[in-house]
């Protein structure tokens, strides 16, 4: 049962993140050329969307974004109960030599961004691939790591972190339930 | 036990629709006769004195029959045997002691063997495997050479040879000529014409009643006029010739209404119905239950209602199983491709039954429908509890409840649309001839020992 | 529908089975499983490892076809059994196939009848999933769930249109799923067609039955003409193909009597000149080969949704 709860982030703290992995995936790119930002369902989409508007804000440049369901790569959608709800893949433009900034919420063991990276090759040939996560909260089971890391803390393994985010919960926070 | 014994069955209720008799008392059997039934206590002073015709005393069967009915044997006109040729379904012997199982004393074995009875041959050959079977056995020859519907059978070698009537069962005869001369000629022998009512032309190559159902299930329909209009035909043909017809299983309520209207006419018919036919509705066929497929087939509630009615106003003479075995070979199928039809000697006393537990008929009525009157339509004996008569008796337990389990029938084959339904009643004693054909092992009630 | 509802059907035997949430769950999978086909890799590692078999007793390309890409998409693998190999020749039964198939142990099958109610007496001798790809007269579920996803995408919603079915409602299982899987979701189902053609109790199943194709294309959304089936031998069912034509066929004049946005449609092939006229099967309104596109899609989701 749900007992307890912490608050790790709250949405100042989230925005402060975000802005600072824009700002770090600009500096590292050494420009936003060939950028493209990449949301995986459901929490990453809408932090990918906010971290091109705050890209946009500061430099005036709209980088291509879109929506990835992974859904039907995972390893391990076989073994749950029911079968996952499939979300619309939604990536308008060629992926052929550009640099693909995958974000999602949290980053754990691995296997997720594992899915995405399957997913991505199979819509196209990008040049390579980076990783934001807004919360990683360690426990990798891949040699996975990311580029952009908004919070980094170590969970226990019977804890959860829930990032909720105003586009679907009301309101930014990121909590620790045990 | 041999034929000799002697047999008292006593405190029973005694059902004799022949003589209205309908009171608590016995019946002694006696060299495979009735030797008396009379209502009330069995007088044992008069017992010793009959007695003394007897060699052995500890031949006496005495049975207490408490709370039990005691009915005359039941005939049931109208099954398949299936021998010759389809013993992997059923044989005399295991069809007989199938009717025994029912509580039939006797039964109508239908022509569509293989080969076909249409000869005094094949009729013999069921005489033969029928000498000394758990029933009587009374085949049915066939109308037409072959069951081809084109030229009548030799009607009268056939009776000599033991047929006791004539239908083209699971095919209608659907020249009309043919089924007038065939009228014309069954008189001359004696023979009772029964009509398996069915206009091809309409039903060809249906499954199941035209109508909601077979829409929702996409099969074809055989649409209630298929039955109808032969009826209608037959009887008229009947009509003509002024000689007697039997229609086999009516399904339908504007079959009912012909057969009732012809009937107020004068017209010499009778009828019958299956208990699937006052039980079930198309709706049996659920998803494709081949269990639930026959011809006529399944029809609707409205249908359902109007043979409950005829059984009870006596427009419908006679209740008959249409037992019809098949093996999983025929029924484990596609349904367009499954066999038509189901076992039902061991089930037919508790689905009638129903209609006496509704109030629909009395008991009596029930025994004029599953014995008296088959067998005056057959013209056989039996049907009622008099003295001198073929010791033919049904010992009943109308209370008696259990789950019905095709596997563990006599019959050899276990195509039963009521498979695991719960029933009400069943013969629990059957006697042929003064011999006892079936005794129910299920924990019977009834005391039975020496006297 | 809540993302929360769980698929729980473990066969797809027809509409008849399917709630509405299972139908609103297989479309919206359908519609997000579209943009797949669209890539240059059309390929997802969803079903690898798992056995599909497509068993067709009937002659079928499209529909076989259909599957056979949606599973190949879904990375499956995939057999293919056609009633000219099949034991079905050998006088083996349904039942004999049914049992040796499921000890070869595929996770799901994919059967095509002429006898209707197979795919069900299939599902009960075989643990795999199995799909009804058409029995018969009876269902062709997968027919209509890419109709209803080729409906709601042109128009937006199922809920209080207006779709006439003209043709042979008697032995089209494509009439039936559709009418079954039309009103349930919320749709008006007219149907029309020869007397000959229109079975008992198709009201009882949810359609409305119209005294002229006239009268069920007026101010229709979705008019759907069915195939005329030319081996109907059995019965005097039609005095010809030409009279089908004048008096049921769908016309630009018929079609001037539906809403000025209808769309016309049919399960393929079609009979040009027929059913409907080449200039309609066609034209800018004829949603035929999307159709054909979505099917793919939504067989792609009821693989995805049973073969787990």
């Amino acid at each position: 049962m749900r007992t307890t709860k912490s608050i790790l982030m709250n949405g100042d703290d989230i925005d402060r993140s975000l802005t600072r992995m824009a700002m770090q995936i600009v500096e590292y790119n050494h420009g936003v050329e060939n950028l493209v930002i990449i949301g995986i369902y459901t929490g990453g989409v809408s932090l990918a969307r906010r971290v091109q508007q705050l890209i946009q804000e500061r430099l005036g440049v709209s980088l291509p974004s879109g929506s990835l369901d992974i859904t039907l790569y995972r390893d391990d959608w076989s073994l749950a109960s029911q079968n996952p709800v499939v979300k619309k893949t939604s990536i308008d433009f060629p992926l052929e030599d550009k640099v693909v900034v995958l974000v999602d919420d949290v980053i754990f063991t691995g296997r997720t961004v594992r899915s995405a990276m399957d997913a991505i090759m199979d819509l196209g040939r990008p040049r390579c691939i980076q990783l934001a996560a807004l919360v990683d909260r360690g426990g990798r089971e891949l040699p996975i790591q990311p580029d952009y890391i908004g919070l980094d803390v170590q969970v226990g393994l019977g804890e959860h972190v829930h990032v909720l985010l105003r586009e679907h919960d009301g309101s930014d926070e990121v909590v620790l339930v045990q | 036990m041999s034929s000799n014994s002697s047999i008292l069955l006593e405190n029973a209720r005694l059902l004799d629709p022949a003589s209205g008799l309908d009171a608590t008392g016995y019946v002694w059997v006696r060299e495979g006769k009735i030797a008396a039934v009379a209502a009330g206590e069995f007088n044992q002073g008069r017992l010793a004195t009959d007695l003394g015709a007897l060699a052995r005393l500890d031949d006496l069967w005495r049975i207490d029959a408490r709370g039990f009915w005691l009915t005359p044997g039941l005939v049931d006109i109208h099954v398949h045997l299936r021998e010759p040729g389809d013993e992997h379904k059923e044989t005399i012997a295991t069809g007989t002691m199938a009717a025994a199982a029912g509580g039939f004393t006797a039964v109508a074995c239908m022509p569509n063997t293989r080969p076909i009875n249409d000869s005094p041959e094949v009729t013999r050959l069921i005489m033969a495997a029928a000498v000394g079977a758990a029933a009587r056995v009374y085949p049915v020859g066939s109308i037409s050479l072959g069951g081809r519907g084109e030229t009548l059978a030799p009607f009268g070698e056939m009776r000599r040879a033991g047929v006791r009537a004539l239908s083209d069962d699971g095919r209608p005869v659907s020249d009309s000529q043919l089924m007038r001369r065939a009228l014309e000629y069954a008189g001359d022998h004696r023979l009772l014409v029964i009509s398996h009512a069915e206009e091809a032309s309409l039903s060809r190559n249906g499954v199941m009643n035209e109508g909601i159902v077979s829409t929702r299930l996409g099969l074809r329909g055989i649409p209630r006029v298929a039955e109808e209009i032969m009826v209608y035909r037959d009887l008229a043909l009947a009509q003509y010739t002024g000689r007697p017809l039997h229609i086999a299983h009516v399904s339908t309520a504007e079959a009912v209404d012909l057969i009732r209207r012809a009937k107020s006419q004068g017209v010499s018919i009778t009828a019958e119905t299956a208990p699937h036919y006052f039980t079930l509705t198309e709706e049996a066929v659920g998803l494709y239950d081949t269990m639930a497929k026959m011809n006529p087939p399944l029809r609707t509630a409205t249908d359902v209602a109007a043979i409950r009615a005829a059984l009870a106003d006596g427009t419908l003479d006679a209740v008959a199983t249409d037992h019809a075995p098949h093996s999983g070979l025929e029924k484990e199928l596609e349904f367009d491709l499954a066999a038509n039809g189901i076992i039902g000697l061991e089930s037919a006393v508790p689905l009638t039954l129903v209609l006496v537990r509704e109030g629909l008929i009395t008991p009596l009525r029930l025994v004029e429908l599953l014995s008296r009157n088959p067998a005056g339509i057959l013209g056989v004996p039996g049907g009622q509890l008099a003295v001198g008569e073929p010791a033919d008796l049904t010992l009943i337990d109308p209370q008696r409840r259990f789950i019905f389990r095709p596997e563990n029938n006599q019959s050899r084959s276990q195509n039963s649309p009521f498979s695991a339904w719960e029933m009400e009643g069943k013969a629990v004693l059957t006697i042929m001839d003064g011999r006892i054909t079936w005794r129910d092992p299920g924990d019977p009630q009834f005391k039975i020992g020496h006297c | 529908m809540s993302d929360a509802h769980t698929f729980s059907r473990r066969h797809i035997l027809g509409l008849a089975d399917l709630s509405v949430d299972d139908i609103e769950l297989i479309l919206q999978t359908a519609e997000s499983f579209k943009e797949i086909s669209q890539r240059s890799i059309k390929k997802v590692p969803t079903l690898r490892g798992k056995t599909v078999i497509n068993l067709f007793f009937e002659p079928s390309t499209r529909t076989r076809l259909s599957f056979e890409i949606a599973a190949k998409r879904l990375s499956a693998d995939t057999f293919s059994i056609s009633s000219v190999d099949s034991s079905a020749v050998k006088g083996e039964t349904l039942v004999d196939t049914a049992r040796n198939l499921a000890a070869m142990n595929p996770d799901c099958i994919i059967i095509r009848h002429s006898r209707s109610g197979v795919p069900g007496l299939l599902a009960r001798h075989v643990k795999a999933s199995v799909i009804n790809a058409g029995d018969g007269a009876h269902e062709h579920p997968s027919q209509a769930l890419l109709d209803l996803m080729t409906v709601r995408e042109h128009k937006g919603r199922i809920q209080g249109l207006k779709v006439a079915i003209i043709g042979d409602i008697t032995h089209s299982r494509v009439a039936h799923s559709n009418i079954i899987g039309f009103s349930k979701m919320g749709a008006e189902v007219r149907v029309a067609g020869p007397a000959t053609l229109m079975p008992p109790g198709v009201a009882a199943m949810g359609a409305m039955v119209c005294s002229s194709v006239r009268a069920a294309v007026a101010d229709a959304d979705v008019v759907m003409a069915l195939r005329v089936q030319q081996e109907r031998q059995f019965d005097p069912l039609l005095p010809s193909l030409r009279e089908y034509a004048i008096f049921y066929g769908i016309t630009p004049e018929l079609m001037a009597l539906a809403r000025p946005d209808a769309i016309i449609m049919h399960p393929g092939p079609v009979n040009r000149g027929v059913e409907l006229t080449p200039a309609l099967a066609d034209g800018s309104r004829s949603v035929i080969l999307d159709q054909v596109t979505n099917g793919v899609a939504v067989r792609m989701a009821l693989l995805y949704l049973v073969a787990g």
